[in-house]
């Protein structure tokens, strides 16, 4: 603290009013605007995991606070659903994605912090600028375009998980590779230039010095595209039509669209289970969140 | 990507600097580096070769010569020394140049056709498939043994009729027309049972296409052509829609009505202007844009939808804004009882899955057995009035989307010193003056990309939409035009895919405008921040 503290250490204690004045006027207030945000935060999770519980399983039935507890719905989930099919489907569409993506990501990062080149500055406008153009806004594109590459390749048509995941691994190169490159420019240069005078070469570099210094914006980035594939849904339902083939997130979706009341307390099962890999993540990675999301951003 | 010894990177040659001992040296070009790049090479080549091998059965030469292309490419880039930058974007290139932006052409040139259900193929196609289409059973008619097959997935897969004439020959029938069959396994009742490179339909799959079937006819030559009576036999007959070259024009020999081609629609009218189903794709230049521009009824919904999608972005983005950067200001002490327990609920919206989310809030607002209704006692129709529905998507979103802001907002925060805003109290300001004055305007340094970045986000979230109000409340025109929740996105999904007819040329239509509208804006809000001088840097 630069500034001097000036108060003068009280010789006689305060009053009681006084010090709860005070206590209100500086942390007081603060826990009076918190309660209500936290309620707000709170409320529909809470509401979530009763219904979960709920052993009555329908949506009228449902309260706010739990009233029971209850396996029956987790049954019926499991029983009339192919649920673990669905899981199954959501983790490997987001775990693959996320680990190809930080892959691919970082190895052009490096290229676009580390090494100047032809192009170079027409590659980095351009990722901005295809940006504008979110992927799905071509569904129908891409939906012409797997029509046919399905007809010749099986593998990668429709209800397939390769075909979908080329697709999403269409979006690997983006803004998280800015948010990246920001990143890497932080990394002294002196580091990668003291490694290759000791010989290493450049691959080297890349994996030995680099990848283990910018670890946070690697897990940020993770993180963002595992959170944001696990709830993807337009690319999803165009592409996955057959049951067995579907996602948890599209599962759920018509779990609740066909009989919204009485489906509710599996779909409060599933909606609990969909997020607890995305707590997981956000559990792991906690102390890199507020690093990662705001180095990129900070430093301008 | 695999270790590269010659790379140009200004590697010293071995002991030539004479500047350490070569004992010294840390770093080896590895053998280990080496035998992953050879591997990764070789499963690449297999992957190429994999690849073409469909490609050659169909006839595709182009795609063939793209594939050697792309493997050539490859091996270039990293077999040889001077191309260290390429080796760690071609990876990600590659599937940015196939999965993003060639749809994205794709999208723009094919928002310059009608291209819908009903015109998807050629002109000729499209009267192969009228004329067999039309064919009608004679006495003299030739009977098939029919067996329902197709050459890819059972449930999706192109249609094909193995057929067995009364002769005993053996046929495979599409839709371009009827091949010798050779080497196909036969049953004593002269149905075919197998034959390479087909997968038979189970009777319980041909029942579930067997809307596909009744419209499925192989044509023959001379206008006749093949179809189905039943699920296992076939008969040709003679068309009774005749194509003629010289008029250009289709006749119906049994009511002796006649279509004319009409090049510019791209499909057969007659004088009345009906039109026969099946048509094609032709180019209509810019009339897709015009529709939505110009044709009042489709222009109310644009600008309508428009309005909404930009009051909708904004007011997300602002009040995301506001409330996370209150919740960081209160936060932003150094010492508070109960501070991580604030920090842990109030991150906990954004922890959760956000699809399940949407749903959640979706049937919280359900008029019948939703939470706020009975908690409240209430008999809203929250997602049936226009002005209810908008605040209910306005509030769901802002309970999902302002964790992420306190986040950003607390960063930031750190990153202004606390000096700053003191001394401003010092000078005599007050505790409002010298956030507006001091502390506001360092932050907004640090979050006026984030804030751009959530308009665009917002701009085109379709799950915030969809998964809440599908769109609606829609209006007295049901569910073709847009409704009073629809964003341009949701708009375009449901012309493209849900709509009886699949318009697919109009929705790329929208598409490419929905990317001229967000550029315009993204680059107006970019041009005033510093993002772009990084590039430089």
């Amino acid at each position: 603290m630069s500034v001097p503290d000036t108060t003068v250490r009280p010789v006689h204690r305060r009053s009681t009013t006084d010090r709860f004045l005070l206590w209100a006027g500086r942390l007081g207030w603060r826990h009076a605007v918190m309660w209500p945000v936290v309620i707000f935060a709170v409320f529909p999770v809470l509401f979530v995991v009763s219904a979960a519980l709920n052993p009555i399983g329908t949506l009228s039935g449902s309260r706010l606070w739990p009233t029971g507890a209850s396996m029956a719905n987790a049954q019926d989930l499991f029983q009339n659903t192919p649920f673990a099919t669905w899981y199954v489907n959501s983790l490997f569409f987001a775990i693959g994605n996320a680990a190809i993506t930080v892959l691919l990501s970082a190895l052009a990062a490096y290229a676009f912090s580390r090494m100047r080149f032809k192009g170079r500055r027409v590659g980095l406008i351009g990722l901005l600028v295809i940006q504008m153009f979110p992927q799905f806004l071509a569904i129908v594109a891409i939906y012409l375009m797997f029509s046919d590459l399905g007809e010749l390749y099986p593998v990668i048509g429709f209800d397939t998980r390769w075909g979908l995941l080329l697709v999403y691994l269409g979006g690997a190169l983006s803004i998280n590779t800015w948010l990246m490159k920001g990143f890497f420019d932080t990394v002294p240069r002196e580091l990668d230039e003291s490694a290759q005078m000791d010989g290493a070469t450049h691959a080297q570099v890349f994996f030995r010095i680099m990848l283990p210094l910018v670890t946070p914006v690697l897990a940020i980035v993770g993180l963002l595209v595992f959170v944001s594939t696990i709830n993807e849904f337009l690319l999803a339902s165009v592409f996955l039509r057959d049951t067995g083939a579907q996602t948890l997130g599209l599962g759920l979706y018509q779990l609740v669209d066909s009989q919204r009341n009485a489906n509710f307390g599996m779909f409060a099962v599933g909606a609990v289970m969909l997020s607890l890999p995305t707590l997981a993540v956000f559990w792991f990675l906690q102390r890199y969140i507020s690093e990662g999301l705001t180095t990129g951003a900070v430093k301008g | 990507m695999a270790t590269d010894r010659s790379g140009g990177t200004g590697t010293p040659a071995s002991g030539a600097t004479g500047r350490r001992h070569p004992a010294e040296r840390r770093f080896q070009g590895s053998l280990g580096g080496r035998i992953v790049k050879i591997l990764l090479l070789g499963l690449f080549t297999a992957l190429g070769v994999w690849a073409v091998l469909p490609l050659y059965l169909a006839g595709v030469w182009w795609g063939i010569g793209l594939v050697v292309a792309v493997v050539a490419l490859v091996y270039y880039v990293y077999l040889s020394g001077r191309t260290v930058p390429a080796k760690y974007l071609v990876p990600g290139v590659l599937f940015l140049m196939a999965f993003q932006i060639f749809p994205v052409l794709y999208t723009m040139s094919t928002s310059l056709t009608n291209m819908s259900d009903g015109h998807r193929g050629s002109k000729e196609q499209a009267i192969a498939s009228i004329e067999a289409f039309s064919v009608v059973r004679e006495d003299d008619s030739r009977e098939f043994a029919l067996t329902v097959a197709t050459t890819g997935d059972p449930d999706t897969g192109d249609l094909v009729f193995l057929l067995t004439s009364p002769e005993g020959d053996t046929y495979a029938g599409t839709e371009e027309g009827l091949n010798e069959l050779i080497g196909a396994q036969v049953d004593p009742s002269g149905r075919v049972t197998g034959a390479l490179g087909y997968t038979i339909l189970t009777p319980a799959q041909v029942n579930e296409r067997s809307g596909e079937l009744q419209e499925f006819a192989v044509p023959t030559d001379d206008g006749s052509g093949i179809r189905s009576s039943g699920l296992s036999t076939a008969f040709e007959g003679t068309a009774v829609r005749v194509y003629d070259q010289a008029c250009d024009c289709i006749e119906d020999t049994e009511t002796g009505t006649v279509y004319h081609a009409d090049d510019e629609r791209g499909a057969f009218y007659d004088e009345d202007g009906r039109r026969l189903a099946q048509g094609w794709q032709v180019g209509v230049g810019l009339d897709n844009f015009s529709r939505f521009l110009l044709d009042p009824s489709f222009a109310s919904s644009f600008f309508g939808t428009l309005v909404w999608n930009i009051v909708f972005a904004a007011s997300v983005t602002f009040l995301v804004f506001v409330v996370g950067l209150a919740v960081a200001l209160t936060l932003h002490v150094p010492k508070m009882r109960g501070k991580t327990f604030y920090r842990v609920l109030v991150i906990l919206p954004y922890a959760m899955s956000s699809l399940a989310m949407y749903l959640l809030w979706r049937d919280m607002f359900n008029v019948d057995f939703g939470l706020f209704n009975r908690m409240l006692g209430l008999q809203v129709d929250w997602l049936g009035n226009v002005w209810a529905a908008r605040a209910a998507v306005i509030l769901t979103n802002v309970w999902l989307g302002y964790p992420y802001m306190f986040l950003v907002a607390t960063g930031a925060l750190q990153a202004v010193p606390r000096e700053l805003g003191q001394a401003a109290r010092l000078d005599g300001a007050g505790p409002w003056q010298a956030f507006r004055h001091v502390t506001l305007p360092l932050l907004m340094v640090a979050m006026t990309p984030i804030l751009i970045a959530t308009f665009a986000f917002n701009f085109n979230n379709f799950n915030a939409v969809w998964l809440v109000t599908r769109g609606g409340p829609y209006g007295s025109e049901g569910t073709a035009a847009s409704g009073a929740t629809d964003l341009l996105i949701t708009y375009t999904y449901r012309l493209a895919f849900s709509e009886a007819t699949a318009q697919y040329g109009y929705a790329a239509a929208l598409s490419v405008m929905i990317f001229l509208i967000v550029s315009v804006m993204s680059v107006t809000g970019l041009s005033r921040t510093k993002a772009l001088q990084e590039v430089d840097r």
